[in-house]
């Protein structure tokens, strides 16, 4: 209070005060509870939409088809299947015209095309594993063409869910889990597609980004930090290296191009080409996290070592590194989900093919995740729809799997301290 | 910048002799025939007639004239341009505790901090000048200042333990430095120096608990032993009961006077009682000059400075 007049703490205007200054707090809170209500919204939307187009790509219908070898046009010595060519031998003969005659037969017209090349294959299988089978007659659960699948599911043309009904009638569509999404790799036979591939692919990729920017990025942050003198060359690494986290990342994909497969002729599309170009990408988010959690040691711990006549190198591996370590990891984990996640870089640098086997190393060609996910979403085929956000799920839960291993190995190095 | 002068040694006589002289004798003249309170109470010339006359009393009082474990000569130290401390000139013997007082920003945690040069971990500071450690020049590159922090321990302001086990607190010392052969010497050592650090009774049953979950004033004992871990010969205290109650700070007094004796102390204190009751000798430290340095017992009764008489008595600082 200016003037000599003591502060009248019981005035009206003082309690109107204290009232506003309350309503402004609870105005406040208000605000703050309703941004994080719309937050909760829009993850509850994202989620619930998700779940409900994605997880029918985990189920696949199938429908009984009873086939009769002895009328079908088969001429297939049962010999030659005992040997290891038996795959070979199917391959050449008309499989596909004895189920389309089958399904004719046991369900009309319609159904002629309701199988498509994954039952081929489960037929084929099944031929192998009992060659006597095309002696007789037997009945089968075969895997029915994807327009089936998809009116099934109950998003399908009239005429396939005309045949739907049909099946249905009879009883001979059921669904079942579909392991194979989990176990194959891409495909153009929606039926038929698994991110098995993609997955390995994105976990090999993952592995080498991890491998070579984790070392390479705390080095630099602990040197930037602990040891390089306050010069002009520090200070132009410290403003390159804040730049390089903020350049878009399809550069980085045309740095791959140029420098892993134009200079060094890396293999094109291979986990370590994706994995190096992801590299470059992740460093600098780690350099910069790294020295954030370095500066963030207490400066009386270096004091402490150094008065018990510690180097400087053992100041920095025995006090610094470990107190720092979770906040390095903090960074990290963003650093490799914001890589997990990346699809642009990976696109120019020939990940996008189309590759129906899963990668055996990592200079096979491979693709990753989201790449796939970004191809499917191209394809015309209404079944590829629902595998697309199948394919998202696997990608998040693939995701959160990775930060939860993070996150264990974080508080376990916080606990030691 | 004051360079340091290697003159043959040559004793001085403790005769009154014109001012001018005594100083430069006191200046330049080898620290083992000088008692130190010459030394350093003759920075400038001004003071040289008090140097001259306590030469006498010293003297008198027959102080065995011996060399000092540490001995500063025209220190300067200099934070970019500002000029932090003014040409202090200090020795600092074995079996005393030697108390640094003054002012904030006077320059007394500076100098403290040059005796193990942890001002070389500020890259703006600049130290000038000749400090020894039993004759050895430490301000050169060529002292190893790894070693030189370890016969040289800290202690600091706040009580800074590694966020580790007690038992490791203590131990990392001796297993940088290797001076345990194998795990019962090392257990040895640590248990000595709790027990010197009169931490032991307190913590021989948690000596796997963290360092950090131990009270303030046990911390700092712990920062103690941790220092006296390593077989230091001189230990530097930067104000160690600054952050501590008055029961804590008793402690911490008390284990200083028992260390005084096995190891050269130098001790920073905002706390004039402290440094009354702790030390022997007395030096005060305004605006980065070293005022007066002398018996702890004179300069707290009889000092000889205006400005040392006004700091003591509460006029300022």
């Amino acid at each position: 209070m200016s003037s000599g007049t003591p502060s009248r703490w019981t005035d009206g205007s003082m309690h109107r005060r204290v009232r506003r200054r309350y309503a402004a707090e609870r105005r406040f809170r208000l605000l703050g509870l309703a941004a994080v209500g719309v937050s909760v919204l829009f993850l509850a939307f994202l989620l619930y939409t998700m779940a409900a187009k994605g997880l029918g790509g985990f189920m696949q219908h199938e429908a009984r088809l009873p086939v009769n070898f002895t009328q079908s046009d088969l001429f297939v010595d049962p010999a030659t299947l005992r040997g290891p060519d038996a795959r070979q031998a199917l391959a050449s003969a008309d499989l596909e015209g004895v189920i389309a005659k089958a399904a004719t037969a046991a369900y009309g017209p319609a159904a002629q095309e309701m199988f498509g090349d994954a039952a081929i294959d489960q037929l084929t299988s099944a031929i192998v594993d009992n060659p006597d089978m095309l002696n007789g007659s037997t009945t089968l659960w075969l895997t029915v063409a994807s327009n089936v699948d998809v009116a099934a599911k109950g998003e399908g043309d009239a005429k396939a869910e005309q045949l739907v009904r049909t099946l249905e009638g009879k009883q001979a569509l059921r669904q079942r889990f579909n392991t194979q999404f989990l176990t194959s790799s891409d495909s153009t036979d929606p039926t038929s597609v698994g991110v098995w591939g993609a997955l390995k692919g994105s976990f090999l990729t993952i592995v080498i980004t991890m491998v070579l920017a984790f070392p390479v990025g705390v080095l630099a942050a602990v040197y930037l930090e602990e040891f390089a003198p306050r010069n002009r060359w520090t200070d132009a690494i410290e403003v390159s290296i804040n730049n390089l986290a903020a350049v878009p990342s399809i550069i980085f994909g045309l740095l791959g191009l140029a420098v892993f497969l134009n200079v060094m002729n890396l293999p094109r599309s291979s986990p370590l080409v994706g994995g190096l170009t992801l590299a470059l990408m992740t460093m600098p988010v780690i350099v910069i996290a790294g020295r954030n959690a370095i500066k963030s040691v207490p400066p009386s711990i270096r004091d402490a070592a150094l008065g018990v006549g510690a180097s400087k190198m053992q100041v920095t591996f025995h006090h610094v590194l470990p107190l720092a370590l979770p906040g390095i990891l903090t960074g990290t984990i963003i650093g490799l989900a914001r890589a997990l996640g990346e699809t642009a870089p990976l696109l120019m640098i020939g990940m996008r093919a189309f590759i129906a086997a899963p990668p055996g190393g990592v200079t096979d060609p491979a693709t990753v995740l989201p790449v796939q996910i970004f191809l499917w979403s191209d394809e015309v085929d209404r079944a590829f729809v629902e595998k697309t956000s199948a394919a998202i799920i696997v990608l998040l839960l693939f995701m959160l799997l990775m930060n939860g291993l993070a996150i264990y190995l974080r508080n376990r190095f916080e606990r030691r301290w | 910048m004051l360079m340091k002068e290697k003159m043959p040694i040559t004793p001085v006589t403790p005769v009154p002799t014109p001012s001018a002289a005594i100083a430069a004798d006191a200046r330049s003249a080898g620290p083992s025939t000088v008692d130190e309170e010459v030394a350093a109470s003759a920075p400038h010339p001004v003071h040289a007639m008090d140097g001259a006359l306590d030469l006498n009393s010293g003297a008198a009082e027959a102080d065995p004239v011996r060399a000092p474990k540490m001995s500063a000569e025209g220190v300067s130290v200099f934070y970019g341009d500002k000029q932090a401390l003014k040409d202090v000139s200090i020795n600092i013997h074995d079996d005393r505790v030697t108390a640094f007082i003054g002012p904030s920003g006077c320059g007394k945690s500076t100098f403290l901090r040059c005796l193990n040069r942890m001002n070389d971990t500020i890259p703006s500071a600049r130290v000038s000048g000749c400090i020894e450690l039993d004759g050895e020049d430490i301000t050169t590159s060529a002292m190893d200042v790894v070693q030189l922090r370890a016969r040289v321990g800290m202690v600091f302001q706040k009580p800074n333990p590694f966020p580790k086990s007690i038992f490791e607190n203590v131990a990392y010392g001796p297993r940088i430095h290797g001076l345990a052969t194998s795990k019962p010497e090392l257990e040895k050592i640590v248990e000595k120096s709790l027990k010197r650090a009169g931490l032991w009774d307190e913590v021989k049953d948690r000596l796997s608990e963290s360092g950090t979950a131990l009270s303030g004033g046990q911390q700092q004992r712990l920062c103690i032993a941790r220092a006296i871990a390593v077989d230091p010969e001189v230990i530097l205290m930067d104000e160690p009961c600054s952050a501590l109650d008055p029961i804590a700070t008793a402690k911490i007094e008390e284990l200083i006077h028992e260390l005084r004796g096995r190891y050269a102390i130098a001790i920073v204190t905002h706390n004039m009682q402290q440094a009354a009751r702790v030390s022997q000798r007395t030096a005060f430290f305004h605006l980065g000059e070293l005022v007066e340095y002398g018996k702890t017992s004179e300069i707290f009764t009889n000092p000889r400075e205006r400005r040392t008489q006004d700091y003591i008595t509460g006029r300022y600082g």
